[in-house]
């Protein structure tokens, strides 16, 4: 084990298998990577992710772990039938807890912890949706002042407010 | 059918209202019983909140369904990110009495509590089960004589055991609904491919997620299509204003138009593309226009 996993505290197999993802079942067969649509263009090699996070802590540092589009194909394919997306997404969590969010992930965090909504509306939409006769805003949070008081106080509550701000660092 | 409250996530009202207004129009054509949801959330989007912490992805989710709770009405969504961070939310809060107990710990806060009493529906899934295609046809004013590429979207299929839709290698329920309308679903090379969106890749990661796309519209391109159809803005978004971004880009134009079914279903119900917004698309196909106008 070189330093860099010395220094980590996770045990990412251990902590999937937690999570109900056990990962040791995996054949190295490469089903995930040759069905993987994000493969072919960002280089993200799945198989190579699986192996990683059996062995190593550094698969939270590896740029891959981002490259995923969550479209579950090899998740469906796996013939050990491992979770493989579901995975891929706990071990994000794990990273993001270490404090690694790409920056433009944690612009979509403030517009969630600011709006109460990942993609807020904008002037060219309320006039858009005027024009087709309906109210400039929509009937959810950026109508309701209160409703969006809500989620504030939810994201607050469950500490994601300071998640997304540790990860700021 | 049960009574439903229609869930409209953050795409639809904040970039395509076209699709908020195409929905309302064909359900109540169809004489679905449904009702605003005021006051909801993000879902939260799946690819990113998910990622970052399940108890947060839980908890936002949570709320959104609450709220459908207290108006004892099911949760319908017209996106399949939506879908499936609502549907699998709550499954996992039904399932898990730990979770639900950790959940209601924070909802109790805004004075509100998960009961478990309702169920999460995608538009797609429910207009298949009911009315189903077949009256859906019969209830078809202006059958459309067009070709349509259908991009079906991850998650409305997949994972298959938590959806249980069936193949997810070669669906034909949405081709059947497509098919409703009169217009000619074309098999093309990977239909089932991912769009390149999801995951948060189209947000950090632009040109990895563009050059996907890049893939999929060069294969409907040779299919010979008059436009897209999917039932989730988000791969919509990513299909209209990507198209716009490869051009910007790379110099290459596809201009290939793209509909939500609910657009589609509303063009076959008699309403024109003006009323279901068609025309406030990023992609303007001059060409697809008349040719609509044409078919009426």
């Amino acid at each position: 084990m070189n330093q860099s996993n010395k220094s980590n505290k996770s045990n990412i197999s251990d902590a999937l298998k937690d999570a109900g993802l056990p990962i040791l079942t995996c054949l190295q067969c490469g089903t995930c990577s040759g069905s993987c649509p994000s493969g072919r263009y960002t280089g993200m090699i799945t198989r190579k992710l699986v192996r990683e996070a059996r062995v190593s802590t550094d698969v939270l540092h590896d740029p891959d772990l981002w490259m995923c589009t969550t479209c579950y194909t090899c998740q469906e394919r796996c013939p050990r039938e491992i979770k493989i997306t579901d995975a891929i997404l706990a071990i994000r969590t794990i990273a993001v807890h270490e404090g690694i969010m790409l920056p433009e992930h944690r612009r979509v965090s403030q517009l969630v912890l600011e709006h109460g909504h990942a993609v807020p509306i904008n002037d060219l939409v309320k006039e858009k949706r005027e024009r087709l006769g309906m109210e400039a805003l929509p009937e959810t949070v950026h109508k309701y002042p209160d409703a969006l008081l809500d989620v504030q106080t939810l994201l607050e509550s469950c500490g994601f407010d300071k998640l997304a701000a540790i990860a700021q660092e | 059918m049960n009574k439903l409250s229609l869930y409209l996530g953050c795409i639809t009202p904040n970039r395509y209202p076209g699709i908020e207004k195409a929905t309302k129009l064909c359900l109540d054509r169809l004489e679905i019983d449904y009702a605003d949801l005021p006051g909801a959330s993000c879902c939260p989007a799946p690819g990113v909140f998910r990622s970052f912490d399940k108890a947060t992805w839980l908890l936002l989710a949570s709320r959104n369904i609450v709220l459908s709770e207290e108006m004892e009405r099911d949760v319908l969504t017209i996106c399949n990110g939506c879908y499936g961070s609502l549907v699998d939310a709550n499954n996992e809060l039904k399932d898990d009495l730990a979770l639900k107990k950790s959940t209601n710990t924070h909802l109790e806060k805004i004075g509100k509590a998960f009961k478990g009493t309702v169920a999460v529906r995608h538009i797609i899934e429910l207009l298949y089960d009911e009315p189903g295609p077949e009256k859906i046809k019969e209830m078809v004013t202006s059958p459309l004589d067009i070709r349509v590429a259908l991009h079906y979207g991850c998650h409305l299929v997949k994972p298959s055991k938590e959806r249980n839709l069936g193949s997810t290698e070669d669906p034909r329920f949405f081709d059947e609904l497509v098919e409703a309308t009169g217009a000619e679903s074309v098999n093309y090379p990977d239909k089932m491919a991912c769009c390149g969106a999801g995951g948060g890749v189209r947000s950090a990661l632009l040109d990895k997620s563009l050059e996907m796309l890049e893939h999929k519209l060069s294969r409907i391109r040779d299919a010979d299509v008059d436009c897209i159809v999917n039932a989730c803005p988000f791969c919509h978004l990513q299909f209209d204003g990507g198209q716009i971004e490869i051009k910007e880009k790379r110099g290459i134009e596809y201009n290939i138009p793209v509909l939500h079914y609910s657009q589609l279903l509303g063009l076959a119900f008699g309403y024109l593309p003006e009323e279901l917004g068609i025309d406030l698309n990023l992609v303007t196909n001059e060409e697809f226009l008349l040719k609509l106008k044409g078919d009426r």
